[in-house]
């Protein structure tokens, strides 16, 4: 696999949330992704970064293009020092929330990649890893 | 910071969603709009979102609580615009927005805001109101 772009940016308040989502659109622009998958990636993107500000205190947002044979893809790494999760599966249920959310936030974001992986635990902060291929 | 223009036709309110919309913004805009809703006394309000790129859960819950106040309101909210990709996006996100009607342009969401009324009047007149 070869790592095409890789660079992070801060994701401290909800104008760098908007700044997360251009990045990501350019990106997946970049890597010929479809209007409807642009739309996923950008979307999920939007979710966890808002998550990163609002449940983990601010934190980076990495993204890399990926190419892997024929197939591209875009992977974006969220990482916050926050409290972390106590109950990750929790967490992970539709409707179910910490704050003012309709608790769709990492459930939603989840089902709009094709690789998602979160680590967390209580004082450790979170790292949330979500990747979609073309 | 920004702000969204409202627009008022009739006894409809207008807004066109034209910049990617940050938290604080989408706020702003739905507090906005309530209280318009009183001040114009309007029985309508059409949201535009045809140049938005996505509507993620923050978002369809701004419209959610829109389309809510203004019912409460005696308005009635109609969401117009919204692209094919965020449509298929919302749903496989799971944001079915209950409550939110929506049509596929301004013409349409106009004609729709228009019979509502007009029901909602013929009932009145039935119950002697």
């Amino acid at each position: 696999m070869i790592v095409e772009a890789d660079e992070t940016m801060p994701v401290r308040n909800s104008d760098d949330v908007v700044r997360a989502r251009q990045v990501v659109r350019a990106k997946a622009v970049a890597a010929g992704f479809s209007l409807v998958d642009q739309t996923k990636i950008i979307t999920a993107a939007s979710e966890i970064a808002r998550n990163t500000v609002d449940y983990g205190g601010g934190g980076t947002m990495r993204i890399e293009v990926l190419r892997n044979g024929q197939r591209r893809g875009v992977r974006l790494t969220f990482t916050d020092q926050g409290p972390g999760i106590p109950d990750i599966s929790r967490a992970m249920q539709d409707g179910y929330t910490s704050g003012q959310g309709l608790g769709l936030g990492l459930s939603g974001a989840k089902r709009l990649v094709n690789e998602f992986a979160i680590t967390s635990a209580p004082g450790q902060g979170t790292e949330i890893i979500l990747a979609r291929w073309k | 910071m920004a702000e969204i223009p409202i627009l008022k036709i009739g006894d409809c309110l207008l807004v066109s969603i034209q910049v990617d919309m940050h938290d604080r913004l989408a706020m702003a805009l739905q507090d906005d709009l309530t209280q318009r809703i009183v001040e114009d006394r309007a029985r309508g309000v059409m949201i535009d979102i045809s140049a938005l790129e996505i509507v993620d859960s923050f978002i369809g819950r701004m419209l959610n609580n829109i389309a809510a106040m203004s019912r409460v309101l005696d308005a009635v909210t109609v969401v117009v615009g919204m692209r094919p990709a965020v449509a298929i996006t919302l749903v496989e996100l799971g944001l079915t927005l209950t409550g939110v009607r929506t049509a596929l342009n301004v013409d349409k969401g106009l004609a729709m805001i228009r019979t509502i009324i007009d029901r909602g009047e013929q009932e009145d007149d039935r119950r002697g109101g």
